[in-house]
Formats: structure tokens, C-alpha cells, sequence
């Protein structure tokens, strides 16, 4: 076929775009991903029994912003990267912050306690499944905005997958928040984010395939 | 003037308003876009591929066809050679990955803004024959795409040809492209 009778067809009978369908789409799917999520905790592990006094302490509080922190930049993120041409440069910062801001908390928490309690605070009772179900908590927004970074154009696949899966991770780490009993920044700010960076690192290996268009 | 229209060339304003009539349904005015574009396209792939001259017209419409798929991302606040240009550079990128031509990529791939500086309307012929790929897809993505796209029916009188919805003619023209894009990838 030739080019000019190929640019006629691509051009014939062109509905108007619907320039909201996108956002609709990933409101859906980070929607879904949360919900999803938020029910398999409760299901699986339970909410915690003593969330109702939990909610009183600003270190709950604390703890829920730091997910949401690094939630807000890689959804931020993800929105971008899912389109051609649009610049990051140095606002890939703003991953940075809620990181820096929690590890600024654990390093004054460990600096306050004895020297023989410090470990017991960064690895807290539940260390050994903290980030695994995190991990395991992401899949379904993992899935959902997989699917609608699929229906736009990313060209950075690699790091868009990683934003995705980071993305994925963080809105976990939110359902997590209402089960998980450990409060100390030394445990969270190391867990949870160990948590998220397992689905981050897989969405950058299967980035390329996944989002190849 | 905002910040998607300031200090652009003449070229590419025209193209952009082209482009923006186009997304809200103006059939003429997005034919001019695409003709234009694919100028455009034709002088920076035949600059950039020096000793694959014969491969321009195939990835030209291949960007052309990821272009239309993609049309829906572009957002109007954005500049729309960076837009066209990471498009171009990802489909060339594809291109240089399938035949492994490392020495091509030696050349910077910088976003230098000149998309739109020169334009080559001469076309050669294309390798790959697109119409035989779209032959190709099954049923429910090709007739949608020939009666609607290549007869030019409107999409109510392709459904009632095809015995669908007319809604199923439109998601069947889209996910078609869509389609027609990976045989495409996968042809290369």
C-alpha cells in the first residue's frame, strides 16, 4: 500500500477523541487496585483488632503518609511516562522526599535507643513477611494499571513498568497500613519499602514486554 | 499564545491546529495533518537512516499508524514536536533493535527540534505491503476497518453489513489498527 492511500484510510471517518477517557481509565483501575487490595488484607490477614485507638496516634498517621507519599509521586510519575514526549527531569525528586523525610525519622529513633534495642526496632515481630505481603497485596493494581498503561504510549518502558509496579506497591502499603502492628519508623521506613521495590523491580524487568506497542 | 504554541515555526503551528481539529473530529483537517507529518517524517527518517534509504517509507507508516493509535495522548499544553519526535525515535529505536544495527545508533539522538525544518513529499515505494497485513487479521477487525476506513461507508452502514452493532464497528476499527500495529512489529 502506498503512503498517500495509507494516510487516507488512517484519516477516514475519524471519531472525535474523548480527551477524558484516559484519566477515566486510570482512576479506574487505581480504584479497582486499591480496592482489591484493601479486601485481601481484610480477608487474609485482618484489619488490626486495635485500629480504633491506632487512629489516635500521630505515628499511624505518619506511617500512611509515607505510602502515600511515595503513591502520589510514582502515580505522578506513571501518568507522565504513559505519554510520549512529556519531560520528568528533576522532579524524579519527588520520589525522594517522602523517602528521605521517613529515613530522617528512623535515624533519630535509632539514635534515641539504647544500643541493644535498635535491632529489635528496625526488624520489629514481623519482618520475615512484611515485604513479601506487601508484594503480594500489589498484584491487582500491579494488573489494572498494567492494563491501562497499555491503552496510552509509554516509549520508556523499563522505567514506566518500575513507576507502575512502585505505584502498585505503595497503594498496598496503604491497605497494609490497617493490619500491620509495627509503628516504629525504623521498621516501616525500611520494610514497606522493601515491599514496594519488589514489584517496582518486577514491573522494570517486564516493563519492555508488557507495555511494548 | 500559551506554552504549547510559543515560538513555534509556522510548520508546526499550522500542523498542531491541523492535529487539534483532527482529535475533535474534522476529518479534513486531520488528512491535512497526516499529509503533512508524514513530509515531514519522510526527511528526518531518510536523514537518519543513511544506508537504509529503502526502509524509510515502511517505518514512516509505521509511525504514522503509531501516531493515529496514539492520538488520544497527546495532551494540548505539550509542544507537538516533542510529542511526534519521542513517537519517531521510539518506532526508530524498535526498527534499529530488530536488525541490530548498532553503528546507526552511534549517531546522538537528541531532541534537536527539527522535525518540522525540512519536509520530503517524494515517496518511495514501501517494502512491506501494508494491505496484505491487514488482509491478514481476522474478521472482526478486518471488515470493520475495509468498509469503514477503506470503502468509506459510514460506521452505521458498516454495521448493518456486518451484522454488528455499530459501536462493535467502531471498537472493532480501533482494536483493528491496534492489530494491524503488532503484525506489523512482528513483521520486521
Amino acid at each position: 500500500m502506498k503512503t498517500d492511500d495509507f494516510i487516507a484510510m488512517l484519516a477516514n471517518e475519524v471519531p472525535p477523541v474523548d480527551r477524558r477517557a484516559p484519566g477515566r481509565r486510570f482512576a479506574l483501575a487505581l480504584l479497582l487496585g486499591f480496592a482489591s487490595a484493601t479486601l485481601l488484607m481484610a480477608a487474609g490477614l485482618g484489619v488490626r483488632p486495635d485500629l480504633a485507638e491506632a487512629i489516635h496516634l500521630p505515628m499511624f498517621w505518619a506511617r500512611l503518609a509515607f505510602a502515600a507519599g511515595i503513591g502520589g509521586a510514582a502515580l505522578w510519575l506513571t501518568l507522565r511516562l504513559s505519554r510520549p514526549g512529556v519531560r520528568i527531569g528533576a522532579r524524579w525528586a519527588g520520589l525522594a522526599a517522602p523517602v528521605a523525610i521517613a529515613w530522617t525519622g528512623m535515624a533519630i529513633v535509632l539514635a534515641q535507643a539504647p544500643a541493644g534495642a535498635r535491632v529489635a526496632l528496625l526488624l520489629g515481630h514481623t519482618w520475615h513477611v512484611c515485604a513479601i505481603l506487601i508484594a503480594l497485596l500489589s498484584t491487582p493494581t500491579f494488573a489494572a494499571m498494567l492494563w491501562a498503561v497499555r491503552g496510552m504510549a509509554p516509549v520508556r518502558p523499563r522505567v514506566t513498568g518500575a513507576a507502575v509496579g512502585l505505584l502498585a506497591g505503595a497503594t498496598a502499603t496503604m491497605a497494609y497500613c490497617l493490619h500491620c502492628p509495627e509503628m516504629s519508623p525504623a521498621f516501616w521506613s525500611t520494610w514497606y519499602l522493601l515491599g514496594m521495590a519488589i514489584p517496582a523491580a518486577v514491573g522494570a524487568l517486564i516493563g519492555p514486554r508488557a507495555l511494548r506497542w | 499564545m500559551d506554552r504549547a504554541t510559543e515560538g513555534l515555526s509556522a510548520p508546526e503551528f499550522h500542523l498542531r491546529d491541523c492535529f487539534i481539529r483532527g482529535l475533535a473530529g474534522d476529518a479534513v483537517q486531520y488528512r491535512r495533518f497526516l499529509d503533512g507529518l508524514g513530509s515531514h517524517l519522510r526527511a528526518y527518517l531518510r536523514r537518519r537512516l543513511p544506508r537504509a534509504q529503502a526502509d524509510v517509507e515502511d517505518i514512516l507508516q509505521e509511525t504514522l499508524l503509531a501516531v493515529h493509535n496514539a492520538r488520544h495522548t497527546y495532551r494540548d499544553d505539550q509542544p507537538l514536536t516533542a510529542w511526534v519526535h519521542a513517537i519517531a525515535r521510539y518506532k526508530l529505536m524498535d526498527f534499529f533493535r530488530a536488525h541490530a544495527r548498532r553503528e546507526s545508533l552511534h549517531e546522538p539522538f537528541e531532541d534537536d527540534g527539527s522535525l518540522f525544518v525540512q519536509s520530503d513529499v517524494e515517496p518511495a515505494d514501501a517494502r512491506r505491503d501494508v494491505g496484505r497485513l491487514l488482509e491478514a487479521l481476522p474478521d472482526r477487525h478486518r471488515l470493520p476497518i475495509v468498509f469503514v476506513k477503506l470503502q468509506g461507508l459510514s460506521v452505521a452502514e458498516a454495521a448493518q453489513r456486518c451484522g454488528i452493532s455499530e459501536s462493535a464497528v467502531k471498537v472493532g476499527v480501533h482494536r483493528g489498527l491496534k492489530a494491524l500495529a503488532a503484525r506489523i512489529r512482528g513483521s520486521a
